[in-house]
Order: structure tokens, then C-alpha cells, then sequence
């Protein structure tokens, strides 16, 4: 269902074609990362921190390396110290030295699954017991789990070459402060009828890709190497992992395996320089595949956060101010999402005044990585909620309210530019009158929320190649990782342009040394950006056969028309298939490419609604039914982003009631397996009924804007709404689990039961 | 490390016979031994299915069994789900609706679903969740593999109704 719909007359953009590596895909022969073997190839296995927080004293590996079979072991000695500084690398700054120390710990573990030295043996098992034998001696240290611990005076300094600009050169957990202000925040309370102000605390949560970190990686003799790994971006891989094993960038070459997986988890490295040195160090090629354990432990998952949000609203719903305090844990190393966080806590609605404090926390817990529109879903569900509580205050629908303060063309953002064309308005519209928001929803127990959300989504670099056949088919080269059907999409806009069919263009996803650099698939940015490249390259071979036609009936190239794989120029005629069929005679073949810089992308917006139904004997909330309204420009294939919005609605409801990560007071993370990190399984969710809303972005070719993640924001708010509605208790934690919800429920009976009990006494 | 095994055992409908050492598991034997890397490792410890093959009429995590254990016993692996003449229904199915997005889930629900179907012909949307809830799927919220199971059972029923 669209709800706005663009009069371009598309001919195989928004049709649903089977996708072109479907069936390498349900046959099991798609070759993913860990699918990978070479002769002679060995198998590392890493050592890890018992300790959330300890001094390393020394390392002996002796015994380790005389165990038959094993050839090799690296500690943080084998590889080169990185300088401790944001520095260009690859996609973004990165501070090579936190990167390099977090897959290989220096002086200091600073987290429980931390790396410590790494093995390679001739069988994964004998790595294993290997591993084993390697004698580590520790100074235990307090850890600080949380950034309130972390923040404390007289807290354990977990860097002590942490500084911030404010306290000068005191050592500090507080990485950095970020502030955003407009207006004057106390005349705008002042302003207001109703005051909601409540302190949110959301856990830790893993963007729980179902295939493990590995890569394997072979280092030639002539200092040439290779690494196969499971990315979401080749060329980042290329960059971090030549920086941190100490190689020339150029000397190496990633082949993106497929990947099973990702959410922005594999953005950055883990195994790939191990691999290499290891590969470097033996003469042989190393295989590296972490276990689940290793992925829930030592991977970037996304940040916990306490977040203090106060809002104010006028009796008739104007909201006329925010003030908002928020913490997010980095994990061991600095740079977590709060500076988007705090960008996307109020970003869809007008707020005369405001301030925003954000903080950037390291604490004794692994390096967060990026997680679907990192930072935003944990600040939803504190602003989103709040939302909700003044619409309830005020007597106003839920939709109705955020209407009376949705942002729109021309409204400025948090951090101050005006929005372009947005359809966060059309995201509300749209589940207003939808059959769902619509129906009546009876019984006990059972509430209704709704929740919105906003993100940015990314540009940056694509690269496409597109090589047009002697049949009028064609090969489609790009380097965007494909995560979710991506290669479809570009293949479909190729066909598009050259007025072909989708099956007959077909994609590859291609290495560093073979395709122009191309940035992360991340940020919403691959069916955008690197759809765009794909857009202009092949615009680039429909100039081409333009000008071999022009040059046939010697006219000017722009005299001639194409349309539907046809050139035409008055009464002459000639289709895509005649003119490739001759290409070898009109001036050799036809390859049309296109390397792009896309600066400013089309943000996006969501809208969702769910229906829960609480037992208020166990706390267990059921999703009864659940529907996502989002403003994805334009859909290249609809299956597919569909698939993208029921995909990030599911994770948002994992992270709502199950997820989190459970440390014990020594900061020993207590559930590493998928039995205890409790993903939703499919008898957990109904069907997620979503609806497509079109408002074409402006300055991309198609108008598409990224669909990968802004449906994972409202989520939680929408859960924590449907149960207030349901049982009126506000949730202010996350998961909203069982034992959690019942706590609740159990103190709002409170009052009268604690009369029946001490009655009883 | 104890002596390798010899274990005799067919697989996808071939009599099959391989080396392993006794703690080896079936899926290490079969993506590692025997080259058959469809079946994925996702957890090691039985929790996200990514390895379901089929053992005598069972779907069955093959990480949670040894290579050993596979003496005399009947395996089917996604390897063999479709024929020369073309794709099972299910991986049919699979491909109409977009019910996989990263792919690396797939393998595992189709041999889940197959042994549903085997046993099941006519499952419910109630019966297809139950029987999937051992697969983890990360990308997708279930909404498409669900409606994919349902749409290739309805078609094989009506195919042998007809």
C-alpha cells in the first residue's frame, strides 16, 4: 500500500523480481565467510579477559607453543602501537590506538571477553586447547559498569590517558560533552500547562547478526595479502585492518564474503588483522570464526543509557519545551551514539526551547559498535513516551498530538539546518487511517501505543561499473555489500535506466582491487547512494549508445532519443539489442561507470503501532499486533523494504521486552549464549503489517531515501505506550521484561495490598 | 586427541562413508570434512538452528550431535533439498516472498519446514510458528518466511489434490 505515490512512470522500479542471488541463497551454496578453505590453512583462536578490569602483569606462551600442531602466537607485541588520535581511516576518524588495543589489550584488559593473545594451530580444536596453556598474570582492578559508576567522583579511570575539553587534564571516564540549545528553556516551561519529567534507563543490546565474526586472511610472500571476510564494508576492512597489522593499505585486498548479518556490528574489525598476522607470522593461510560466546562478549554491541527528559506542553498540545540529560556507555573505548541520540530525541517535532546535554561514557564493557540508527532508539523511547504521557495529560490522540508539533519542510533540525521535503506527517496520516489504528481493540489488559522516529541516513562514496553484453543484458559491478537484497535493488535500477528487464541485468559485489572505493553498506546509504551510482553509470552507457548511434545516421548524440531500450531520431529506429550486437564495429565495447560523492541524503521518518496484551500475573506482554508506516522516498523493490521495516519493527520489540545484557558485580557478562540473549523468535511476534509511504527525496535520481533503519526507533515507546494504556503504569526501563513489568504492576497494586498485607501481619 | 572414526552413513540419499574424530561435531563434519558448508554455524549450542539438517525424518541442530553419532542414520542437508528438474517448493516459496534477506537463516528453516511439511502436510500459521521457533532469523521478523511456509503448503496440497 503507498500513500503517496511519484508520477514518474517507473517500469521495473517498485516491481518485486525474484532477487538475483535468491537462489545461491535457499540452495546453501552462497558462499559466506566461514564457507571459505584454502589449502594448508590454519585456524586461530583467541584468548580473552576473564576480567572485566585488570592490569596484565606478564604473558607465557611457552606451553602453548609446544603443543604438537600449533604454529604460532601473537600478543599485542606482534603488532605496531597506533598513535592516539582521531585519524583519517578509510569511511571516518577513527583513534587507531583504541582500535588497535581493543582486538589486542596492551597493558590493561578492560572488559570481560577482551583479547589477549591469539593462536594458530592446524585444527581449530588444538587452537582451542592451546589456548588454554597460555599463562596470564593479572592485576584485578574495580571495574565501573555504568556510566553512573563511571561518573562518579573517585570512580575507577579505565583510560588513563582519557581527557575532555571541560576538565581539562584531570583522568575522566567522560569522554566527551555535546550540547544542543535554542531558545530559552525556562520561559518555555513556563509557558506550559503540563510537566512531564521522568529518568529512563535502557540495557545494553546486541544487534545479534545469526553468522559470527570471521575472516581468513593469507599473506603472500611477496607482501601482498588477501583477507575473505563477512563486512559490511571491504574498503573499511582494508583500511583498519593494514593499520592495525601494520601493512600497506594498498597491499592488501578484501573479498567481501556474503554476509550474515550485520546492523552496523560489522562496520568495524575484529579478527582480520589477527588473521593476518598470524598469516604473516606462519607462511600459511589463517582462518579465524569467533563463537557465539566470543560475538556476545567481545563485539560491539550497542550502548545502555540514562537519559532525564522533561517536556512541556500547552493545554491544547503545543509542545514549548524539552530539557534533556543523557548518558550513554561507550564501552571500553570512547564513541558511542549519544551525539546522535541527542540529535534524534526531539528531531521530529518543533520545539521552541530546548537544551540537550549528552554524554559520552567509557565504562568496563565491550566497545560499542554501530547498531541501526545508533543512539536514536534508546532516545525515542525516553522522548516518545514522554510524547505520549502529555498527549494523555492534554486528552489528545497520540497522533493527533505529534501532528500539532511535527517538523516539515523548512523546520529546523536540532543540530540547526532546516529539514528539505520530509514525510514524517505522511508516516502519521498514514497509520491514522490504517485499518489497523482504525479497529477497535477490546478486553482486558490490552492497550494501544503508537511511537515515531527519525534518522538521518548517510551518502558518502559508490562506485558502479555497469558493462553492457552483446545480447543486451548486463553485468552490473559494485562494491556495496549486500545484507538484505541490495544487489537486487541496483541491478533493478540499472535495468531501469537501460530500459531492460531486472533478470537480464546481473550484480556482482566485488573486491577492493576490482570495483572504485565504495563506503560501508551502513546508514541506510546502499540502495541510495550506491543506487544512484548505479543510476548514473548506466546513464553513462546510454550516452555511449546515443553517440554510436548519432554517428550511424550522422546526427548530433543529443538529437537522439532513448526510451523502453529503444534509439530513436525521427523515423529511425534502432533497439539496445541491434546496437550491442555490433558493438565490436562501432568503437568497441560499451561500459558505463560512475564514482560519486552523494553529500545530502533524504532523512528518514517512521511511524509505529502496537497492540499488546499484558498478564499481569507474570508481567509477560504479548504483541497482539503490530504495524510500520515509513517514508522510504521511493521503494526500488517493495518485498524488500517491507522486509527492512518488519526486520527493524522485530528487533525494536526484542529490545523492548527481552534484550539486555546482564553483568554480575564483577562485570562478568552472565547470558553470552542465545538461550539467555533472548532474541524474539517467531512464536514471540505476529505478522508486522507495514505500510510504504512515498514522499520522493529531493536531489536523488529515484528519490529514494534509506529504509534500513529508522524502524527499529519507535519500537520500544510504541511497546511502553501500549502497556501504559493497558495497565496504566509508564515504563521507564528497557527490556520492558516479565520480571520488570511484574515489579511495576506489583507497586502500583502496592498501596491497597500493602494495607491487606500488614493487615494480615 | 583421540584416533579418527570411520562412519558409515547416507547422506542426501548417498551412502556416504567419512573419517572424524570422536569430538568432532556432525556439523564440522559436514562443512568441514565433507565440503557441505549450507548447513551454518550461528551458535554451537543448539539455539538458533542455523544448522538444522534432517536425521531419519527429525529435524535435528546437527551442531548438538557428534559425527559419530551419524553411524547407520539417514541425513539430509540443505544440499539436497532441490532436484535437477528444479528448486523444492518451499525454496520456491522462499524466493516469491523475499522471506530471507542476509540468507544465512535459510538453510535451516527450509530443512525445518520440510520436516514440518513431511509430517504436517496442512500446518496452521499456529503450527508453522511452533515448528519454526527453533530458527532464529535476525532480519526479517518471521512475517515472510511464515507467509512463504504457508503459500508452499497450500501449494502442495493443492497440487495433490489436483
Amino acid at each position: 500500500m503507498a500513500a503517496a505515490t511519484d508520477e514518474r512512470n517507473f517500469k521495473v522500479i517498485g516491481t518485486r523480481p525474484i532477487r538475483h542471488d535468491g537462489v545461491d541463497k535457499v540452495t546453501g551454496r552462497a558462499r559466506y565467510g566461514a564457507d571459505y578453505a584454502f589449502p594448508d590453512m590454519l585456524h586461530g583462536k583467541m584468548l580473552r579477559s576473564p576480567y572485566a578490569h585488570a592490569r596484565i602483569k606478564s604473558i607465557k606462551v611457552d606451553k602453548a607453543l609446544a603443543l604438537p600442531g600449533v604454529k604460532a602466537v601473537v600478543t599485542s607485541a606482534d603488532f605496531p602501537e597506533l598513535p592516539d588520535k582521531m585519524e583519517a581511516a578509510g569511511e571516518a576518524p577513527v583513534n587507531l590506538a583504541h582500535l588497535s588495543e581493543n582486538l589486542m589489550a596492551r597493558d590493561k584488559v578492560l572488559y570481560d571477553g577482551h583479547a589477549i593473545a591469539a593462536v594458530a594451530a592446524t585444527s581449530p580444536h588444538i587452537a582451542e586447547e592451546a589456548v588454554k596453556l597460555i599463562e596470564v598474570e593479572y592485576e584485578v582492578l574495580p571495574p565501573a559498569m555504568t556510566v553512573e559508576d563511571a561518573m562518579k567522583p573517585g570512580a575507577p579511570i579505565i583510560n588513563p590517558k582519557l581527557r575532555n575539553k571541560e576538565e581539562g587534564d584531570k583522568p575522566t571516564n567522560v569522554a566527551a560533552h555535546i550540547q544542543f540549545k535554542r531558545g530559552a528553556v525556562e520561559a518555555g516551561f513556563k509557558e506550559a500547562d503540563f510537566i512531564v519529567e521522568r529518568e529512563f534507563r535502557t540495557a545494553m543490546v546486541h544487534q545479534g547478526y545469526l553468522e559470527p565474526h570471521n575472516a581468513v586472511a593469507i599473506y603472500n610472500a611477496d607482501g601482498k595479502s588477501t583477507i575473505y571476510t563477512s563486512t559490511q564494508g571491504s574498503f573499511a576492512v582494508r583500511a583498519l585492518a593494514s593499520a592495525v597489522a601494520g601493512v600497506p593499505e594498498t597491499s592488501l585486498k578484501v573479498v567481501p564474503a556474503e554476509i550474515g548479518g550485520g546492523f552496523g556490528g560489522k562496520l568495524t574489525i575484529y579478527l582480520d588483522p589477527i588473521a593476518l598476522v598470524l598469516s604473516k607470522k606462519t607462511g600459511h593461510p589463517v582462518k579465524m570464526v569467533m563463537s557465539r560466546a566470543d560475538v556476545l562478549r567481545a563485539t560491539g554491541p550497542t550502548s545502555g543509557s540514562t537519559i532525564r527528559c522533561k517536556m512541556g506542553c500547552t493545554r491544547d498540545g503545543k509542545l514549548t519545551a524539552a530539557e534533556i540529560w543523557m548518558a550513554y556507555e561507550a564501552g571500553a573505548y570512547p564513541g558511542s551514539p549519544v551525539g546522535a541520540g541527542a540529535m534524534t530525541i526531539i528531531a521530529p517535532y518543533n520545539i521552541p526551547n530546548m537544551i540537550i546535554d549528552a554524554y559520552d561514557v567509557v565504562v568496563n564493557r565491550p566497545k560499542t559498535a554501530a547498531y541501526r540508527a545508533p543512539g536514536a532508539t534508546n532516545a525515542a523511547m525516553a522522548s516518545e513516551t514522554i510524547i505520549d504521557e502529555l498527549a494523555e495529560k492534554c486528552g489528545i490522540d497520540p497522533i493527533e498530538f505529534r501532528l500539532k508539533n511535527a517538523v516539515k519542510e523548512g523546520d529546523p533540525q536540532t543540530a540547526g539546518p532546516p529539514y528539505k521535503r520530509i514525510g514524517f506527517i505522511e508516516t502519521l496520516e498514514a497509520i491514522k487511517n490504517s485499518p489497523h489504528y482504525k479497529s477497535k481493540l477490546e478486553g482486558p489488559n490490552r492497550g494501544r501505543g503508537v511511537a515515531s522516529g527519525f534518522w538521518f541516513n548517510v551518502g558518502m562514496n559508490s562506485s558502479a561499473v555497469v558493462n553492457l553484453n552483446a545480447d543486451a543484458t548486463a553485468s552490473l559491478v559494485i562494491g556495496s555489500v549486500d545484507v538484505g537484497g541490495t544487489r537486487a535493488a541496483q541491478a533493478m535500477v540499472a535495468a531501469e535506466v537501460l530500459g531492460i528487464k531486472a533478470e537480464d541485468v546481473r550484480p556482482s559485489v566485488a573486491d577492493t582491487d576490482t570495483i572504485g572505493y565504495t563506503d560501508m553498506t551502513g546508514g541506510s546509504r546502499t540502495a541510495v547512494t550506491t543506487g544512484a551510482a548505479v543510476f548514473m553509470a548506466a546513464e553513462d552507457a546510454v550516452r555511449q549508445l546515443k553517440e554510436r548511434a548519432a554517428k550511424r545516421w550522422e546526427v548530433k548524440p543529443e538529437e537522439v532519443a532513448y526510451q523502453d531500450g529503444v534509439l530513436s531520431c525521427g523515423d529511425k529506429r534502432m533497439t539496445i539489442k541491434e546496437m550491442a550486437a555490433q558493438f565490436a564495429r562501432t568503437g568497441g565495447p560499451i561500459s558505463g561507470r560512475a564514482s560519486i560523492n552523494l553529500r545530502s541524503v533524504g532523512p528518514s521518518f517512521a511511524t509505529v503501532c502496537v497492540d499488546v496484551e499484558v498478564d499481569t500475573d507474570t508481567g509477560k506482554v504479548k504483541i497482539l499486533r503490530a504495524t510500520c508506516a515509513q517514508d522510504v522516498g521511493k521503494a526500488l523493490h517493495p518485498s524488500y523494504v517491507e522486509g527492512q521495516m518488519q526486520g527493524g519493527t522485530a528487533q525494536g520489540i526484542g529490545w523492548a521486552l527481552n534484550e539486555e545484557y546482564v553483568y554480575d558485580d564483577r562485570g562478568n557478562l552472565r547470558n553470552f549464549g542465545l538461550l539467555d540473549y533472548r532474541m524474539p523468535t517467531c512464536l514471540d511476534l505476529p505478522q508486522i503489517e507495514t505500510i510504504i509511504v512515498e514522499v520522493p527525496a529531493p536531489g536523488h535520481p529515484i528519490g529514494s531515501r534509506g529504509v534500513g533503519e529508522v524502524n527499529i526507533v519507535p519500537p520500544p515507546a510504541a511497546v511502553a505506550n501500549a502497556i501504559a494504556r493497558a495497565t496504566g503504569v509508564r515504563m521507564t526501563e528497557l527490556p520492558m521484561s516479565p520480571p520488570r513489568l511484574l515489579k511495576a504492576l506489583l507497586k502500583k497494586r502496592g498501596s491497597a495490598d500493602t494495607q491487606v498485607a500488614a493487615a494480615g501481619r | 586427541m583421540s584416533k579418527k572414526v570411520v562412519v558409515e552413513t547416507t547422506i542426501n540419499g548417498e551412502a556416504t562413508e567419512f573419517l572424524c574424530e570422536p569430538r568432532q561435531s556432525l556439523l564440522e563434519v559436514l562443512r568441514d570434512e565433507l565440503e557441505l558448508t549450507g548447513s551454518k554455524e550461528g551458535c554451537l549450542t543448539g539455539d538458533c538452528g542455523a544448522c538444522t539438517v534432517i536425521i531419519n525424518g527429525r529435524p535435528t541442530c546437527s551442531c548438538l550431535v557428534l559425527g559419530v553419532e551419524a553411524q547407520g542414520k539417514k541425513i539430509d542437508t540443505i544440499e539436497g533439498l532441490a532436484r535437477p528438474e528444479g528448486l523444492h517448493v518451499l525454496q520456491r516459496k522462499f524466493l516469491e516472498h523475499a522471506a530471507l534477506q542476509c540468507g544465512i537463516c535459510t538453510p535451516g528453516f527450509l530443512m525445518s519446514a520440510k520436516a514440518l511439511l513431511d509430517r504436517n502436510p496442512s500446518p496452521t500459521e499456529a503450527e508453522i510458528r511452533y515448528a519454526l521457533a527453533g530458527n532464529l532469523c535476525r532480519c526479517t521478523g518471521y512475517d515472510k518466511i511464515v507467509r512463504a511456509v504457508i503459500d508452499a503448503a497450500n501449494t502442495l496440497s493443492g497440487a495433490r489434490a489436483a
